[in-house]
């Protein structure tokens, strides 16, 4: 597929994320627009399952880019977000030259440290040149990663380039799209956010909310689709533990479309709740009385 | 075309982004000089017309964190309907805690250097004959209850704390370093250590756990009957902050107030005052089981990660009995590594859990320590470094 140039202003951005079936809010768009316009990072805080991971996704298909994804985690370093070097490929090579008589220090060390036994982890896979342009670098929940990789990330984000000790160093050609996301379960540092271009992505309104689950289940009946997303909306005004996200909606409106459900009724619904609420203390608060008040307001024809 | 700090921008565009960057820092939001050079790049890529357009763009660049949307979005409705008025109407806009006028650093041992030189020579007497305190009367010390003591007593006490620090490292993380006495393979320096002998191995270059401390989270009771113990307590997180990176502290009576950072001011006197100015209900009433489920809900996944340890300051006198309280601290519990309850009601040596509430907070605690005196807060720096124990409930009588 050929690379798409850059969106050339709010609108377009707009209409680029809504072909892919991605609607945002204007907000999301415009700082989209900008981080893509300025070459800043994005950083994307907000709830679990509200489309912080998806909008990376959306923007490489829709630019043609490749999608270069970093899950993170506590105790995540170098030489797994960077590169390692391929040891045991390293030392059958120093075999094999011993047996082939070679005894020269210098020419085993440029041998042994070359660039076919780099393994080059998705950082560095960033850095590289691309035919379609410079990939989409997604570096997905920061937040689970320690201050060390923060640290780290930030001297990569500044530079855009990494130092090999053994082979040099390597510079992307041109920067990389990068969007950070973050569950918020721990701060991050300022350094951080301030080289990035911030944007908290909060729950859609309802009228969004139904927009994207009619785009992503088609087959949904108008009538279904109201009372869920009615339902859903009711949900996250409950004191729940973890309110159900944007993916819950989704995940529901196609579990509820399979089983053939024409409209929401507590049995149904009650089969279902482990799509919407993933806590087992939420789940029982939602039965008798609070599921058949929330039902009446979703369903009531008004 | 690009600005930077070499063309200065001129313009209306550019003193009203100027203007406003100082009315966004005046409300508490910080922005630097290079935020505004950035704001004023991007004004010129979106349509100016468009008030959507340019609030959204400000806001990316301008606010880092989630709780100044809100500041941001009134000092923009503010700023951008009439230039002229709203120098006078930001007053009305409410201000963070953290950057309401922190209190002069007026402690005691300034005002009493400042105000009376002759008094120096006559402190200088008096320690002298602090030295001379006999071994026994330390012993006293140690063992003498925080609300019966005398101010100078207290003052003692608040400096032996101010030398107290916790052990450095006790969680193993999943970090490794090298060690010459790790139980790892590091294939790396092994490799290149290797290549100076043409390829054998001769040195096998090992790693180790990196250890790091814990974090710790304090939550403190600040009722009526228990702000003698909380301020002593406090003057002791102060001390261990300066050490330790990841300590937060939060104050609840009617409710939950986060004074993390107020206690961070190098100065005890200074962080313990601007601690009380932050929190409105000190000394009132307690409702324990609202203040955990508060605590619960907004701040447990934020700063109960990698292995936190909680200490939990509090008589458990409920002021409703409350069926939640149980609920909320095994909620608690179940959220981090090891929860450890200090109740001055320990001092009593026959105490027996009879009160409604900490019959229900007890089955949750992984321990149960007192917090009255000097010698049970080296008990729980002691029980801080041990390692952790499986079982539950151990409760230490008074010491």
């Amino acid at each position: 597929m050929s690379a798409s140039a850059l969106p050339k202003s709010v609108d377009a951005t707009l209409a680029l994320l809504t072909s892919r079936g991605y609607l945002a809010e204007r907000s999301l768009a415009t700082v989209t627009y900008l981080s893509l316009r300025m070459g800043r990072p994005l950083f994307l805080e907000g709830e679990a399952g509200v489309g912080k991971t998806e909008i990376a996704k959306v923007l490489s298909a829709a630019l043609g880019r490749k999608l270069i994804r970093l899950q993170c985690y506590e105790g995540l370093d170098v030489a797994s977000a960077v590169y390692e070097w391929n040891s045991a490929a390293q030392m059958i090579a120093i075999r094999l030259s011993e047996a082939a008589g070679e005894t020269d220090r210098e020419q085993l060390s440029s041998d042994i440290f070359a660039e076919r036994y780099l393994i080059k982890r998705p950082l560095l896979q960033a850095l590289e040149p691309d035919v379609a342009g410079p990939p989409v670098l997604l570096i997905d929940e920061l937040d689970r990663a320690d201050e060390a990789f923060e640290a780290y990330l930030l001297e990569i984000l500044s530079d855009f380039q990494v130092t090999i000790p053994e082979l040099g160093t390597v510079k992307a050609p041109a920067p990389p799209i990068v969007i950070i996301t973050s569950n918020r379960t721990r701060e991050i540092h300022d350094a951080l956010k301030r080289r990035c271009l911030y944007h908290w992505v909060d729950y859609p309104s309802a009228e969004r909310e139904l927009a994207i689950v009619k785009t992503r289940v088609p087959e949904i009946s108008a009538k279904l689709s109201q009372q869920v997303v009615r339902f859903v909306q009711a949900l996250r005004d409950q004191d729940f533990y973890k309110s159900p996200g944007v993916a819950e909606t989704i995940d529901w409106a196609t579990a509820l479309t399979e089983l053939d459900a024409r409209s929401l009724t507590p049995q149904v619904v009650g089969d279902t709740l482990g799509a919407l609420l993933k806590y087992q203390d939420d789940i029982t608060r939602m039965q008798g009385d609070t599921l058949q008040k929330v039902l009446k307001e979703a369903t009531s024809d008004n | 075309m690009p600005i930077d700090h070499l063309n200065p921008p001129t313009g209306l565009i550019a003193d009203n982004v100027v203007g406003f960057a100082r009315a966004l820092r005046a409300a508490g939001i910080p922005v630097g000089p290079g935020a505004i050079i950035d704001a004023m790049n991007a004004l010129q890529l979106i349509e100016i017309g468009s008030r959507a357009d340019v609030y959204a763009t400000l806001e990316a660049i301008f606010v880092t964190r989630h709780e100044h949307a809100l500041i941001f979005a009134q000092a923009f409705d503010l700023f951008f309907r009439a230039a002229e008025d709203w120098k006078h109407l930001l007053d009305s806009v409410p201000l963070p805690e953290h950057a309401r006028k922190k209190p002069p650093p007026a402690s005691r041992r300034v005002q009493e250097a400042m105000s009376q030189p002759s008094m120096r020579e006559e402190a200088s007497q008096l320690r002298e004959q602090e030295l001379r305190l006999s071994v026994s009367d330390k012993e006293l010390l140690q063992k003498k209850d925080f609300a019966q003591m005398t101010a100078a007593e207290i003052a003692e006490v608040t400096r032996a704390i101010a030398e107290m620090r916790l052990p450095q490292a006790e969680l193993h993380t999943r970090r490794y370093q090298p060690d010459a006495r790790g139980l790892r393979l590091d294939m790396r320096r092994t490799l290149r250590g290797s290549l100076r002998t043409g390829g054998e191995i001769i040195d096998i270059r090992k790693l180790g756990r990196i250890d790091k401390p814990a974090p710790i989270v304090a939550l403190l009771d600040i009722s009526g009957s228990m702000s003698e113990y909380t301020r002593l307590f406090l003057h002791f997180l102060h001390a261990i902050m300066d050490a330790r990176k990841r300590v937060s502290v939060f104050l609840f009576g009617t409710r939950l107030t986060n004074v993390t950072r107020s206690l961070r001011a190098r100065d005890p006197d200074q962080a313990l005052a601007s601690c009380s100015s932050s929190v409105e209900d000190w000394a009132g009433g307690t409702r324990i089981a609202t203040s955990l489920h508060t605590f619960n809900k907004m701040w447990a996944r934020r700063v109960l990660g990698q292995g936190a340890i909680v200490l939990l300051i509090s008589d458990g006198l409920e002021r409703e009995g409350d069926a939640r309280l149980a609920f909320e601290m095994d909620r608690l519990h179940r959220s981090c590594r090891r929860l450890i309850w200090l109740n001055p009601l320990l001092r009593y040596g026959g105490f027996e859990a009879k009160a409604q509430g900490i019959k229900m907070m007890l089955p949750h605690v992984d321990e149960f320590r007192p917090v009255h005196n000097l010698s049970s807060i080296e008990g729980l720096i002691d029980a801080l470094s041990a390692p952790v124990a499986h079982h539950r409930n151990l409760v230490r009588p008074a010491a």
